[in-house]
């Protein structure tokens, strides 16, 4: 790749950073190789914003040409301009320049795959009607050749009336440096009044958007009388009158629904242009291919989706353990360091029990996360999500959901941060939402902590046949996820989001190999949206869990406790029987105190009641609250503890934690919505407070059900 | 007989779709049409959904759709 280094540079540069640069939309196919492309010609000049209003990532980019430059607008793949899903609502309303905010891109860049003419020719017709200069890229030629496609690029060029055809390879990345030439004039191009492959259509619509006046474009027209706009649809009736408007559909679409018209006539158009331009020889398919295809059928897809499920989560738990490791003791370390440097006060505190463990907290769910997206990038890119979804649409049918839900409820074994944001591509709102509700029932890794205390404390380490107990009950607890999510899913969608039954439909892409640059740049942009998201909001709620376990202060000129007096007690204890005597007066024992009455029906003390408060905002916080309020310290391992939670006891002398107090307690966090992360993110994905309050309301209950049936009815067995 | 009757390795042509069903729609736009040629790559476990492949493309989609679609059989080769 030759980047312009004349030195004439200096004196056209300042001339182009005086006038605004041109915005090119860069547009396609999903998989057509978009991303890609992207990074090659923007290099690392690039950033991610939010599109004004809504939650999709724009990417930005700069490309440096030898005599210009311009901003590149990376955009969700589409395959028509009537997208449903959020994902390619945006990418069809920023070209069109709907999005308030967002320059309307003075030049169009379409993507298209080699291998998938077909699909990529109908979406360029649909794109011409914008009358934007536009230029096509030919991407994957070298996939094309391996498969014994060859595409006359010149008849392709004169087919198309014209307009400039640059063939790319993906892999050596050949053919840019013409690409890169040619866009240096991108804005100049002229595209077909025209577009051949429906005439009729487009003349009428220009004739009306010039009829109509200046507010409307003729992509408008089009889109009002296909109906693929409702907004556009309704003021054309207006000011037409509806008589003439049914007039001028049935004689452009007949009887037929306007938008399979328009697949008819500009397939046909398509497949007419693709016999002239493409030539297919049938070529012996390689081994790799073969092997590929074999790997697709039912039966070995299915078993290779559960061993890749099965490397994933291994990865997930077993990789990232000693990197979270690390995190963790360093923050704790970091954190006692500026206590003995600043001393024991409110103020050296705050920075280590509530700053440092607060950061600690978010970057400690990091390896997961990134290991977790790595593997999905991956998986994503070499196509293989898409066949994922495919093999599981008839389990998630079941529920009254589709394949798509699949890729979402998986990430949500992780966090349900990043699964409800992946919840995009699912074109149907209802299957959405119902998904979104499901997925913060998917034990996350921040239930962890809290499993591995209570198993590891009150389930017998004991083999049952060759299975271990306590392996035995984390497995369960995780099919108890699992069925809270499905069933929470079949609920609604046979309620309040009942509707027509899911389609399912989607692209399956061939297997291609995974381009390194594009999986580190999306790696980087989702950690740091994680980051960015669930960060605040954790760090936020640990600060405000140590204010609550802070203030108000113990009085210490009060006698000191009893446990002082004797005389065969350490240093450690000391601190940390203080520690708890002043959890229990603090704001948030108060709290607890004051919500055991709630509870108690559960069989949990005071002290339980106040860590399970104290979860609510983010549950990663409970088991260092227990560790406080038990007297064992916030770090204490997780023995100390359990003994302390072993011998917790009733003002009457009765065990606290008992069996069916431990499995409803176990139940409660499995179910529960303890994390104001996923609230926030609930909130923002939906735009609405309805199905974050829902969900928090519906989780907690069924959580506290859960565990009052468990303690109740175990109680009297 | 309709898209649904096909077996894996399949090859048929499109002869008539009912548009009724917007999800049948949704698949006209992936570019099934009249005409074409369409092959069925594969069946998920269950018998449902389906894999049928067009220029180049593979797309996924319910039998429930798939029975609008009504085709003609060319060929039946059984997928390597």
């Amino acid at each position: 790749m030759t980047e312009g280094t004349e030195v004439k540079i200096p004196v056209r540069g300042i001339g182009i950073r005086h006038k605004a640069r041109a915005s090119i939309a860069l547009i396609g196919n999903p998989n057509a190789g978009k991303s890609t492309l992207f990074n090659r010609l923007t290099g690392l000049r690039q950033t991610t914003a939010n599109f004004p209003g809504v939650t999709v990532e724009k990417h930005l980019g700069t490309v440096q040409l030898a005599n210009s430059a311009f901003n590149l607008v990376d955009l969700p793949g589409i395959y028509s301009l009537d997208g449903i899903s959020v994902d390619e609502r945006i990418a069809v309303d920023v070209t069109l320049g709907r999005v308030p905010g967002t320059q309307r891109p003075s030049g169009l860049l379409v993507v298209i795959d080699a291998t998938h003419l077909y699909q990529g020719l109908y979406l360029l017709e649909q794109l011409l009607e914008l009358q934007l200069p536009t230029m096509v890229v030919l991407t994957m030629i070298d996939a094309a050749t391996a498969n014994g496609i060859s595409i006359d690029v010149a008849a392709l060029q004169d087919a198309l009336g014209g307009i400039p055809v640059y063939p790319v390879s993906n892999i050596s990345g050949h053919g840019l440096d013409e690409l890169k030439d040619g866009l240096e004039h991108i804005t100049d191009v002229t595209v077909p009044s025209i577009p051949a492959s429906w005439p009729e259509l487009s003349e009428t619509a220009q004739q009306l958007a010039q009829q109509l006046g200046a507010d409307w474009q003729r992509i408008d027209v089009i889109q009002a009388l296909l109906k693929t706009h409702p907004d556009y649809a309704g003021k054309l009736g207006k000011q037409l009158g509806s008589e003439t408007v049914t007039e001028l559909r049935v004689r452009l679409f007949g009887d037929a629904p306007p938008a399979a018209v328009e697949a008819r006539r500009r397939y046909q158009w398509v497949k007419s242009v693709i016999s002239n331009v493409q030539d297919h020889a049938p070529l012996y398919e390689k081994m790799g291919a073969r092997l590929i295809r074999w790997t697709n059928k039912p039966w070995p897809a299915t078993l290779l989706f559960f061993a890749v499920l099965l490397l994933v989560f291994q990865a997930v738990f077993t990789w990232a353990t000693p990197m979270m490791d690390v995190i963790d003791s360093a923050s704790s370390e970091l954190g006692r360091w500026l206590v003995t440097q600043l001393g024991n006060n409110a103020f050296s505190s705050f920075l280590a029990d509530g700053v440092i463990a607060g950061v600690g907290s978010v970057i400690i769910f990091l390896p997961q996360i990134l290991i977790l997206f790595l593997f999905i990038i991956v998986l994503e890119d070499t196509g293989y999500l898409a066949r994922t979804s495919f093999l599981m649409d008839r389990v998630m049918r079941s529920v009254g959901l589709s394949g798509q839900s699949v890729i979402p409820m998986l990430s949500s074994f992780a966090c349900a941060v990043p699964a409800i944001m992946a919840t995009r591509v699912i074109p149907d709102r209802r299957d959405r939402i119902a998904t979104i509700l499901a997925a913060p029932f998917m034990t996350c890794s921040a239930r962890l902590p809290i499993y591995a205390l209570l198993i590891a404390a009150f389930v017998p380490d004991q083999s049952v046949g060759w299975m271990n107990l306590q392996g035995l009950v984390l497995f369960a607890l995780y099919i108890l996820g699992i069925l809270g999510g499905l069933g929470t899913a079949l609920l609604l969608k046979s309620s309040a989001l009942r509707g027509p039954k899911p389609h399912f439909m989607l692209a399956l892409p061939e297997f291609r190999t995974p381009n390194i640059q594009t999986v580190a740049i999306k790696l980087y942009d989702r950690g740091r949206i994680f980051l960015k998201r669930a960060g605040t909001v954790i760090f936020v709620v640990a600060i405000l869990v140590w204010t609550l376990a802070y203030f108000p202060r113990m009085d210490t000129s009060q006698s000191p406790p009893a446990t002082l007096l004797t005389e065969s007690v350490d240093q450690t204890s000391i601190i940390n029987s203080q520690a708890a005597a002043q959890m229990e007066q603090s704001w948030l024992g108060r709290i607890g105190r004051t919500i055991e009455p709630v509870f108690r029906p559960l069989g949990w003390d005071w002290r339980v009641s106040s860590a399970v408060v104290a979860g609510f905002p983010a549950r990663e916080v409970v088991v260092a609250v227990m560790g406080t309020i038990y007297a064992v310290g916030s770090e204490a391992d997780d023995q100390r503890l359990s003994e302390k939670l072993r011998s917790a006891k009733w003002p009457d002398g009765r065990l606290i934690f008992t069996l069916p107090m431990v499995l409803g307690l176990l139940v409660f966090y499995a179910w529960c919505l303890q994390c104001a992360a996923t609230l926030a993110t609930i909130r923002r994905e939906t735009n609405s407070w309805r199905w974050p309050i829902f969900a928090w309301t519906y989780m907690t209950t069924i959580g506290y059900v859960g565990a009052l049936i468990i303690y109740q009815v175990g109680s009297v067995l | 007989m309709t898209l649904a009757d096909l077996s894996p390795g399949d090859s048929a042509k499109l002869d008539k779709i009912d548009t009724a069903d917007p999800g049948v729609i949704r698949l006209m736009i992936l570019g099934m049409v009249e005409d074409i040629t369409v092959r069925m790559e594969n069946i998920a476990i269950g018998g449902d959904p389906l894999e049928v492949g067009f220029f180049g493309s593979s797309v996924s989609l319910r039998k429930e759709q798939a029975r609008h679609f009504k085709v003609t059989r060319i060929t039946s080769v059984p997928s390597t």
